[in-house]
């Protein structure tokens, strides 16, 4: 059976849609006092709670060492969704219309603006763990006098006091790297198809 | 690894055996002993398999134990004020505790029921009968907090109570003591023939649980013991022991026990609908309190009920038979099939047993022996199944397993026995430390009992525990009863004096259990769901302070313009949302309990200041890391101040 290049790249434009249904990236805080961790989704366009509450939770065990409350809405909620819907589209376009060779620019075009959200994602939380109120109930220092950081990894695991932090890819992320490895494959393909 | 396990515990009993076998067999005991405790032990952090509901007696209230383990979870306050959980002190819970007597503190829990479903246990409720002032409450199993209550009219000590029916169409509540039907002046020597019993059948809606006091069946003026209801082909009936067919009313001890055989009274409650639906029945005034605690306004209300329906056993056929029974019956207790009725004549060593089968063919032949104020007696070997002979002293109460053995107590020769359904033989007998009252099989009162343990009650300890000066903790104890002999594994006290408990597997009732109450279902009158929300009111002399606790301070926790004479109520409401983070909050001089107050929930505690000055209050319960800063001060100023109230939080 034949694989047509652009059935590949119709599929490859698609999949990043999944995103308005699957979550990006979790947050997980684990320590003995939660036996069921504390847990956040971060989705394109909304922060929700693994369990009921959980959200409120963190900002309130995060009072403590003065981190700001995690904000019901941040600007990304706006622009992630409309990239997400414009690259679409164009990918769309492509497929339709486009030389095969135009997939591999599509490709490359999604892994810079992947690339420049993981970037984003790690200034936010970079603000998140060490624009801390001077007024904290807590104040800790690392072994250097410095103060100490609450940056949650952006991607792995890491102890944080009390907690462990892990950070990893939801679905939604896997459903875009998908999208722009079968962009890849689908130029492969179509490199085939034209020799 | 296990066979491994088995190989070396073999090995070193036989190096006991042999080392010990100058000083007698006295060593394997040991060997014993520590099974029994590999059998209860429950590793930290690891959960019970049962749980047992175990009536607190005196102590009013039921209080929540872990099985095999024998460990204590909760008391939940029942019909007794308890001042840890506030229940009975703060504004919402008071209503709890009204009957048509006013406000009563305390009453003497004694029979706890688990709501069934197809005449098998289901985990929503358990009810359990106040004894003293007669009431029945239902507590609801996905919070573990009583949530219903309702009074008895026309009874009198409540002690043939709560049973529960097999689709807990009914919880029955029978008089222990006859009394004048309706209440009046007359001398207590004209008790024959004036003095009734009442059965009360209450109903349970199958929806929202709501508990009515649908009928009750007017009896002649016997003691109502205990009760069960029929199951299986029996369902439709209920069975209740009496004692006191003498109708004596002095030195009931001697007077009470004169005749051979009591009664166990029959009664047909599908019959009773049908004369309900087609109106035989009696409107009795009556002035019986009914409360309600909502857990979406975190709050109860006490609602005054003025009649009640009554038929006639006397007049009403086909109603009520008698079964006579030898030697004043205690616990009446139907087999899992619903085809036995055990009759405990706790002044006999013989056990009673009737059949369901015939006593539907005696009634069916009309054999009577003859009647007691119209109701038909039947003749005691029409309906005899057979007799556990000489088992014991004093038999009291009956359970069974699930492989057609009944356990049967004996207060007098302090044992609990083991017999053969249907053959009636006595298959072993286990000691008690001492005098047992009742025992409890997990699932007991049901078509499918869990026949792996039985837990003893008993009324006497004496020397079982480090003493505590002259009053002695209650004792419960633990058996295996999977094999063929009882094994004792297991001493634990209890609070109060259990009278009966009821147990059912934890997985039926864990995954059930509430963690927290959503703050936006909260509707209680005063809630304040926000920070946005707190303020403090004046209306005239009383003052209501909306103020919000969570992790780790009051809002507002400086409250100025309070003056001597006010009334001030504090609604409370805690805005966590975090599982087991409940806060307290106690005021200096407060002439009440605490407020403990789970995450969601609102509750109200009334302070009066008396005295001109600056007062602190506090989180009572540690609630964090910053739970000895959770606190807050409120100025009173004399009376007449022109102080206005002003109330704050953060500001300097």
């Amino acid at each position: 059976m034949k694989i047509k290049s652009n059935y590949l790249m119709w599929a490859a434009a698609l999949l990043p849609l999944l995103l308005f249904i699957f979550p990006l990236w979790k947050i997980t805080l684990e320590a003995p006092q939660y036996p069921t961790p504390l847990g956040m989704y971060i989705h394109i366009n909304d922060f929700t709670d693994a369990n009921p509450h959980d959200i409120k939770n963190i900002n309130l065990m995060n009072h403590y060492v003065g981190m700001k409350y995690i904000p019901e809405a941040i600007p990304e909620f706006k622009i992630f969704p409309a990239g997400i819907i414009i690259t679409t589209l164009i990918g769309l376009f492509i497929a339709f219309k486009a030389n095969y060779k135009w997939y591999l620019y599509w490709g490359i075009l999604m892994i810079i603006l992947s690339a420049a959200g993981l970037y984003d994602f790690y200034l936010w939380e970079h603000d998140y763990g060490h624009d801390l109120d001077p007024k904290a109930i807590m104040k800790f220092t690392n072994p250097d006098g410095s103060v100490m950081g609450f940056q949650p990894p952006l991607f792995g695991s890491k102890d944080i006091l009390n907690f462990t932090a892990h950070s990893y890819p939801q679905p939604g992320a896997y459903s875009l790297g998908a999208g722009i490895a079968l962009a890849f494959v689908a130029y492969f393909f179509g490199k085939k198809e034209k020799s | 690894m296990k066979k491994v396990h088995y190989i070396i515990s073999g090995f070193l009993g036989l190096i006991l055996m042999v080392t010990s076998c100058n000083t007698g067999g006295d060593k394997s005991n040991g060997a014993l002993a520590s099974s029994a405790a590999e059998k209860v032990y429950v590793a930290p952090g690891e959960h019970d398999e049962f749980y047992a509901f175990i009536s607190g007696g005196f102590s009013g209230q039921l209080s929540v134990y872990g099985l095999p383990s024998g460990r204590l979870f909760k008391v939940i306050p029942v019909f007794s004020q308890d001042a840890e959980k506030a229940w009975g002190y703060n504004e919402e819970t008071k209503p709890m505790l009204n009957t048509s007597y006013g406000f009563i503190p305390w009453d003497d829990s004694h029979h706890p029921d688990i709501s069934q479903t197809n005449g098998e246990v289901d985990g929503r409720y358990i009810f359990i009968n106040g004894n003293n002032t007669p009431r029945i409450a239902k507590i609801d199993l996905s919070v573990f907090e009583t949530t219903e209550i309702i009074e008895i009219p026309n009874s009198a000590g409540n002690h043939s109570s709560a049973f529960v029916t097999e689709n807990t169409e009914y919880v029955v509540a029978g008089t222990r003591f006859s009394v004048p039907i309706p209440q009046r002046d007359i001398s207590i020597k004209e008790y024959k023939g004036n003095f009734k019993g009442t059965l009360s059948f209450i109903s349970v809606d199958p929806e929202d649980g709501g508990m009515d006091l649908s009928f009750q069946v007017l009896m002649p003026g016997f003691d109502y013991d205990l009760a069960h209801p029929g199951r299986g082909a029996s369902h439709g009936w209920m069975f209740f022991s009496s004692y006191n067919s003498e109708e004596a009313s002095t030195l009931m001890e001697v007077n009470a026990s004169q005749n051979d055989k009591d009664f166990i009274a029959a009664i047909n409650w599908k019959k009773a609908e049908e004369y309900i639906a087609s109106g035989q029945f009696e409107t009795m005034p009556a002035n019986y309190a009914h409360n309600v605690y909502s857990d979406e306004t975190h709050t109860a209300t006490s609602t005054m009920k003025k009649e009640v329906r009554v038929l006639d056993a006397s007049k009403l056929d086909g109603l009520a038979y008698l079964l006579p029974t030898p030697k004043s019956p205690h616990g009446c207790d139907v087999d899992p099939t619903g085809e036995y009725i055990v009759g405990n004549g706790k002044l006999s060593a013989d056990l009673t047993v009737h059949s369901f089968t015939k006593m539907l063919e005696a009634i069916e032949n009309e054999n009577y022996e003859g009647e007691a104020y119209g109701i038909p007696i039947l003749n005691f070997e029409d309906v005899l199944a057979g007799t556990v002979n000489q088992a014991g002293l004093g038999p009291l109460h009956t359970e069974f397993d699930d492989k057609g053995n009944g356990y049967t107590t004996f207060f007098i020769s302090s044992e609990v026995v083991k017999w053969k359904v249907g053959t009636w033989e006595v298959l072993d007998r286990a000691p008690c430390y001492y005098s047992v009252g009742h025992l409890m099989i997990p699932g007991g009162n049901s078509r499918k009992p869990y026949g792996k343990y039985v837990v003893a009650m008993n009324k006497i300890t004496k020397d079982r525990y480090l003493p505590t000066g002259p009053e002695v903790t209650q004792s419960a104890q633990l058996y295996d009863i999977s094999g063929d002999k009882m094994e004792l594994l297991l001493d634990f006290p209890t609070i109060g004096e259990p009278h009966y408990a009821a147990g059912i597997a934890a997985d039926i009732v864990k995954e059930r259990s509430r963690k927290i109450f959503d703050l936006r279902e909260n509707k209680h009158e005063y809630a304040t769901t926000s920070d946005a929300n707190v303020k403090v009111e004046r209306n005239g002399k009383e003052v209501h302070v909306y103020m919000t606790m969570i992790r780790s301070h009051f809002n507002p926790d400086n409250i100025e313009g309070i003056k001597v004479g006010d009334k001030v109520y504090f609604h409370v409401t805690n805005l966590e949302q975090d599982y087991d983070v409940p806060h307290g909050i106690s005021m200096i001089g407060a002439n009440t309990s605490e407020l403990l107050i789970m995450p969601g929930q609102t509750e109200t505690f009334v302070w009066e200041p008396k005295q001109v000055g600056v007062w602190p209050f506090y989180c009572t319960d540690f609630c964090s890391a910053l739970h000895q800063e959770m606190q807050g001060y409120v100025r009173v100023s004399p009376a007449n101040s022109p102080l206005d109230l002003t109330w704050s939080l953060g500001e300097d």
